[in-house]
């Protein structure tokens, strides 16, 4: 059964098309990243999904039910959000309680969810404290603790972990996803950051002007991205992109591009890929970490093509360096180990994981 | 090494020490200023203060401006109970209490109403609430004189005439503008995400007014309480002219006690008679006015 079913979904903002027709599905206990820059609509979507906008056209449904004309507060949801929302009159207990008591669940039951739920998220220590008195992470935890009381059939988190520092980010971002396994309940999490969602969800929906691009597990959106959006979009340093012309070397087809020293770099194809391609020119997109060093042990395994191209940037980080390389008029980034890292200057022999590349049509920027 | 190289007299530095000397001139300059200015409000003040005090023999010997040779305290209750006001000599007292019996409905109804109107405003916006919004900011704009006629017409199809419970009325209306400017303004500072979360979480309009808004609220309640409170009891205007008689607030009536048509200015009793007048807006901004300050300057809570 399907816990979150959206079909056809629009909105529009008078005559800005915000949502062109959403299709997605959660199956019960899934979560789901909702994934795009901003302006994307992501958070439309899910703010539609909470009963905080109201529906252009399409259907919501929760469950069994659709809910396009149900209050916020009778969808069975609850929300974790950006700004964390916080009451901020109240202590942490009395902000746990603030929906139950909304609803009259009677006080014993009330106690019993809360310190269940301070337990879970080991905030005991803060029940009686106001959130001016909590810091960042803390306040994050109290927001979860206030949607987790509810028992709700729906989790919505609105780009949760956005306003935390950068290791506090990483650290919160394992703890949502140990308690999704143990609470086990359907999650829908909008955030913009790729690496997030690539961690957390189980399928992501990767959202652009209004519509999703591609909706897939994590794997497949990185190593099959449906088009040149997707693929740029998801990973860091992004893939790169090279245009090229299908041709043919010595026999196999392979993907042509003009070099800097004026030579012409030939990658050799998979099998059946040139034979997708409508038109000799197309988009080819290397991912950063699909380059390396040329080495007897790349040359000698298949699908492995290469070319030398010259060094302009290297950037090391420590557990990996990245190089800025030149494909002719293209810079194109690579992510080596340290030690086949390249130096500056450096006419670097490279090798090219020719089965993990992607081949896009220049016209409709499609997977081919 | 480095102390050896620091000489044993001590630096003149001549740049320093002109700025220290320029500083100095300012601050005599800005203090002075403030000095002046400062007198200027309290002297008169403090000239009425003296005067209620002083008998009126005295006054009429050494004239308004000069300090109390004795202290004599009849004045007061004179003017509480027993002056004669056009023609009827009870004092202000009666004048007194139905500044209060206006004042405090008023600007309790006014500051209530003002909160709910910004409220809506702010956090249930509807299609055409901003040019209601615009609508309401002219009420700020607008002298009081041109709803002068409209308002004696509308009091009089209400048989509220004449009556205390008009003025309520008037000030409750008049005064809606600034409440309403005031908390709205306030409001829309404070994040939606607190509204949809309380959605979310069951609550509805009125539950989340009184859980959620009210209590983050009291600086701007504080705010629109004093200004009511004073506004009111300051207004002149409305009192004399919807108003006579018995009936009127005591703004009116102080007036009215200028005008008294006896031949002996009692200038003590009137020192006091204004002190009547003037002592609870004092009082609300002497208890109060931290508050207000604070209140105008700070936002609402992140």
């Amino acid at each position: 059964m399907a816990s979150l079913t959206i079909r056809n979904l629009r909105k529009n903002y008078g005559s800005v098309e915000v949502l062109k027709g959403i299709n997605l599905e959660a199956k019960t206990g899934e979560f789901i990243a909702l994934v795009g820059p901003s302006g994307c609509g992501k958070s439309t979507l899910l703010a539609m999904t909470a009963g905080l906008e109201s529906i252009t056209q399409g259907e919501i449904w929760i469950g069994d039910r659709m809910v396009n004309s149900v209050a916020p507060k009778d969808r069975d949801i609850a929300m974790v959000f950006q700004s964390y929302a916080l009451y901020p009159t109240m202590t942490v207990k009395e902000n746990m309680a603030f929906g139950m008591e909304s609803r009259n669940v009677p006080k014993p039951e009330q106690q019993a969810a809360i310190a269940r739920v301070a337990a879970l998220l080991q905030i005991e220590p803060l029940l009686n404290r106001k959130p001016g008195q909590l810091s960042g992470g803390q306040r994050q935890r109290v927001a979860m603790g206030r949607a987790l009381v509810r028992d709700p059939a729906l989790f919505l988190f609105d780009e949760p972990l956005s306003n935390l520092d950068a290791k506090l980010r990483v650290d919160m971002r394992t703890e949502i996803k140990k308690l999704h396994q143990r609470v086990g309940k359907t999650t829908i999490y909008v955030t913009h950051d790729q690496i997030e969602a690539m961690t957390l969800a189980s399928r992501i929906a990767v959202m652009h002007k209004g519509e999703v691009q591609q909706f897939d597990e994590p794997e497949v959106i990185y190593n099959r991205p449906s088009n040149v959006f997707v693929a740029g979009f998801m990973g860091s340093p992004s893939m790169n992109f090279i245009n090229g012309e299908i041709t043919t070397a010595n026999g196999t087809p392979a993907v042509s591009f003009p070099l800097v020293n004026g030579g012409t770099a030939m990658l050799q194809l998979q099998n059946g890929v040139a034979e997708r391609a409508t038109s000799r020119s197309v988009i080819l997109g290397i991912r950063p970490e699909h380059l390396s060093r040329q080495s007897s042990a790349t040359s000698e395994r298949a699908g492995f093509a290469t070319l030398s191209a010259p060094v302009e940037v290297v950037e090391p980080t420590g557990a990996e360096t990245m190089a800025v390389l030149k494909f002719g008029q293209k810079e194109v980034v690579g992510r080596f180990s340290p030690d086949e890292a390249p130096k500056t200057g450096e006419d670097m022999p490279l090798a090219v994981d020719m089965t993990r590349a992607c081949l896009f049509d220049p016209a409709t920027e499609r997977l081919i | 090494m480095a102390d050896a190289t620091l000489s044993s007299s001590p630096i003149i530095d001549h740049e320093a020490s002109a700025a220290s000397r320029r500083r100095m001139i300012s601050r005599i300059v800005i203090y002075g200023l403030l000095t002046a200015f400062a007198l200027f409000y309290i002297v008169p003040l403090l000239v009425v203060i003296v005067n209620s005090f002083r008998p009126l023999e005295e006054i009429s010997a050494n004239g308004l401006m000069s300090l109390p040779q004795s202290l004599h305290l009849s004045a007061w209750p004179q003017a509480w109970g027993e002056f004669c006001i056009g023609g009827q000599c009870a004092g202000m007292q009666r004048y007194f209490w139905n500044s209060i019996m206006m004042v405090v409905p008023a600007t309790i109804i006014s500051t209530a109403l003002g909160a709910i109107n910004g409220y809506v405003l702010s956090k249930w916006k509807f299609p055409g609430s901003e040019v209601i919004f615009g609508m309401m900011l002219l009420g700020v704009f607008m002298p009081g004189q041109i709803a002068l006629l409209p308002w004696a017409f509308v009091l009089g199809q209400l048989e509220l005439s004449n009556s205390v419970y008009g003025l309520i009325l008037v000030h409750c209306i008049q005064g809606l503008s600034f409440t309403t400017l005031f908390c709205r303004n306030y409001f829309i500072g404070i994040p939606d995400d607190l509204v949809k979360a309380a959605r979310i979480d069951g609550a509805g309009f009125w539950r989340i007014f009184y859980k959620i808004i009210l209590p983050i609220s009291p600086p701007i309640l504080i705010v629109t309480v004093i200004w009511q409170f004073t506004g009111i009891w300051n207004e002149y205007l409305f009192g004399v002219v919807l108003n006579s008689g018995a009936n009127q607030p005591i703004t009116a009536a102080l007036v009215a006690l200028s005008m008294s048509g006896t031949t002996v200015r009692s200038y003590d009793v009137m020192s006091a008679a204004v002190l009547i007048g003037a002592l609870p807006p004092l009082l609300v901004y002497f208890f109060g006015g931290k508050y207000f300050v604070r209140g105008l300057t700070q936002g609402a809570i992140k």
